[in-house]
């Protein structure tokens, strides 16, 4: 395996809520008493049932409680080891399931100040991402203003499946704030499950549903693109996380042969998606979805034409490789150096600020 | 790389390729609304006036995305004798068949019975459309092969059709589009695994259909583009559920073509397979072995439309990763994304890969001498 390097940016770790009463705490009396008087369970998504073995490293997992909920755990497995100057927590909480757009902004807004509170303030390392109510746009993007003020959020946080494809006009304030504030969008494996979660139907598996993560973001691609939203918005970084790497080239040729046939269906998109991609989009390292040999891995990237694309993320603790093997076999020395430091440096504006008592609200 | 527009002449210039070529996705059109109902009960031709196919889908007739140009086929397709592209034999001969010497041609024929809410009418439709392709194609032009298409979201009557037909030399597969209301592995569907196995016969899962889903895991998109590429996504999640379904497990003999979805997904969808089969498959005990190798043994590609690199000859690291003896060539005529024969491989390809993907994989699949 290609070395690691100290200083390096995970830009994929997920702190887990211990349970939807962790976050009462964090409501108001209306939100608290709902949850409570209606008996709501824990808002567990069915992308990452806690016992799979693809949601914990076996010598990750905790002897009690959920994989992620413990920040001395995370700094033994990943902060401490890894030697790691920042990582970006991503909070997988199933939030977005809920169907009222009011509980999902009163969850959302509980949830931001609960990561705030138990993981940033604890951590000078760590980094948050806002999770945001994208059923109501204006919510969103209230929540997503009022998080920004902290400068430890780096970031936006949306599903990769949700109620609608990503690049449509609806959403576009969203996007609107994101670029205004310094804060690229984070877009995630996982579901809302208001739609089934692949193109042709429900499957009947668990890993089904883990493989198609990977279509469900090329069909995000397509929708971004030739929505124009970089055309709109050109400054505006997204960043694919846990979403596979090996597709990019391929998937790519086709959307530019499509493009090139059809391009009087969508005028506005005013450059190559290839090109599109390169400047704006950044994908995640894990899980490297390719065979461990590096003649593969060098044709891999060389197809990508470009060494910004990747971002190093180790997915804590989800299970995507074991010991210390985060970078796949054949990257050379540079491209480490790209992978872990420069290129989450370049795509993610605030990381270069210093945390500070000023920095907060 | 596609041909949008050309002029309509009399003499249309043939392109020279040199070898003969194997043409696996060709797809013949009605020259008439009614072309069908000579092969069709009074009950039903009086249900399609009256009421439509009634698809999973809104629209009483054309595409809810409206396609870049008419019937998605090339403005220089047009029959002289009128009727829509790729509705006359003589001049598919002409366009396609002499100048590119196919010598095998394998005819998919769309907007037929697949899709339709009524099953019955459905099954009735493919009956059809499976006598028509006898009668208007393959018994006036050797070169041409048609395959079976059934009724597919009902597996027991789509079997029916499949043991109908076995041993018919007109027929070399059956018939799937990737777009059902389940996704293909599902139990509803063996039935049809089973017949193509038991008969012999590959099971073309061609791109498109309707099922009601949406096209994205995340909603209706809003442009023609989205479907189009969007294709290749639904043919992954399609060919996964195959695998995981244990489909392949099940009919160890079974053969799939994946037709008209590109190819270029392929290694990596294997490879995301593999991996979080290591991982998962506990949950999955009726797949036995790695992924990979049930897509390596039993699934083949049609090439159009070809993946497009800058440099194209990435596309051969693609190609050696499939296998060169999984690839077989198609022109997807009449249709606007055509891609041409002479002009689809990059330069630096052997003779003999130049000639399996031309030919001699179709050859063998397909059991044409």
């Amino acid at each position: 395996m290609a070395s690691l390097i100290a200083g390096g940016v995970d830009c994929d770790v997920h702190p887990a809520v211990p349970h939807l009463t962790s976050l009462l705490p964090y409501l108001n009396d209306y939100w608290r008493d709902q949850v409570t008087t209606r008996g709501m369970v824990d808002l567990v998504s069915q992308s990452y049932p806690a016992n799979s073995p693809m949601t914990v490293r076996p010598d990750w997992r905790p002897e009690s409680g959920k994989p992620g909920e413990s920040l001395a755990d995370m700094q033994r497995h990943v902060l401490d080891p890894f030697q790691l100057d920042l990582a970006v927590c991503n909070p997988l909480y199933g939030v977005q399931m809920v169907f009222s757009e009011d509980m999902q902004a009163a969850f959302c807004r509980a949830l931001n100040d609960w990561l705030v509170k138990e993981w940033l303030d604890r951590d000078a390392r760590l980094r948050g991402a806002i999770v945001i109510p994208t059923q109501s746009v204006d919510k969103a993007v209230a929540e997503l203003e009022r998080c920004a003020q902290d400068r430890r959020f780096v970031q936006v946080l949306m599903l990769v499946m949700g109620d609608t494809p990503l690049g449509k006009r609806a959403l576009w304030p969203i996007y609107e704030a994101a670029e205004r504030l310094d804060l690229p969008i984070g877009i995630h494996a996982g579901s809302a499950y208001h739609n089934p979660p692949t193109a042709v139907g429900w499957g009947s598996y668990h890993i089904e549903d883990y493989v198609g993560q990977a279509q469900a973001f090329q069909t995000q691609l397509t929708s971004l693109i030739v929505e124009g939203v970089f055309a709109k918005y050109p400054r505006l970084k997204m960043v694919m996380l846990e979403s596979g790497v090996s597709w990019i080239s391929p998937y790519l040729w086709r959307l530019h042969k499509f493009w090139r046939g059809v391009r009087m269906e969508t005028p506005w998109v005013d450059r190559a998606p290839l090109d599109i991609v390169r400047s704006n989009i950044r994908f995640s390292l894990q899980p490297f979805d390719a065979p461990p040999d590096a003649e593969t891995l060098i044709r891999l990237f060389d197809h990508m034409q470009s060494d910004e694309l990747v971002l190093f993320s180790t997915d804590y603790p989800h299970w995507q490789f074991d010991g210390q093997d985060a970078l796949p076999e054949g990257l050379s020395t540079d491209l480490v150096r790209k992978i872990m430091i420069d290129n989450p440096h370049a795509t993610y504006p605030r990381l270069k600020e210093l945390p500070s008592k000023e920095a907060r609200p | 790389m596609n041909i949008q527009f050309r002029e309509q002449t009399e003499s249309v210039a043939p392109l020279t390729v040199k070898t003969a070529i194997a043409d696996c996705d060709i797809h013949p059109a009605r020259a008439t609304r009614t072309e069908l109902y000579p092969y069709l009960a009074k009950r039903w031709q009086h249900h399609l006036e009256v009421y439509g196919v009634h698809a999973y889908q809104g629209m009483m007739e054309g595409p809810p995305y409206p396609k870049a140009q008419p019937n998605a086929s090339r403005r220089d397709a047009y029959p002289p004798e009128g009727g829509p592209q790729g509705s006359s034999l003589s001049f598919m001969q002409k366009q396609l068949l002499d100048p590119n010497n196919v010598q095998l041609g394998v005819l998919n024929p769309l907007n037929t019975g697949q899709g339709i809410r009524n099953h019955e009418l459905s099954a009735a439709l493919c009956s059809a459309i499976n006598d028509w392709q006898i009668d208007k194609w393959t018994s006036k032009d050797k070169r041409l092969k048609a395959s079976i298409v059934v009724g597919n979201e009902d597996g027991l009557s789509a079997a029916a059709e499949i043991r109908e037909r076995a041993g018919d030399r007109n027929f070399v597969q059956v018939l799937l589009l990737s777009r059902n209301i389940e996704p293909l592995g599902q139990r509803r569907y063996w039935p049809i695994y089973q017949a193509a196995e038991e008969a012999g016969l590959p099971v073309g899962v061609h791109a498109f259909g309707f099922g009601g889903n949406p096209i994205t895991p995340s909603g209706w998109p809003s442009y023609y583009i989205e479907e189009m590429v969007g294709h290749s996504q639904c043919q992954q999640s399609a060919l996964a559920s195959l695998v995981l379904e244990g489909v392949f497990e099940r009919f160890p003999k079974l053969k799939m073509v994946m037709i008209e979805a590109g190819f270029g997904w392929a290694p990596s969808l294997a490879w995301r397979l593999d991996k979080v089969w290591q991982r998962l498959r506990s949950e999955v005990p009726h797949v036995r072995r790695p992924p990979s190798e049930y897509i390596r043994e039993q699934v083949w590609w049609t090439t159009q439309p070809m993946e497009d690199p800058e440099r194209r000859e990435d596309l051969f690291d693609v190609i050696k990763w499939i296998g060169w003896d999984r690839l077989l060539f198609a022109t997807d005529y009449p249709h606007w994304d055509y891609d041409e024969p002479s002009r689809v491989l990059p330069a630096g390809v052997s003779e003999a890969h130049r000639e399996a993907f031309y030919l001699g994989n179709a050859k063998k699949l397909y059991g044409i001498s």
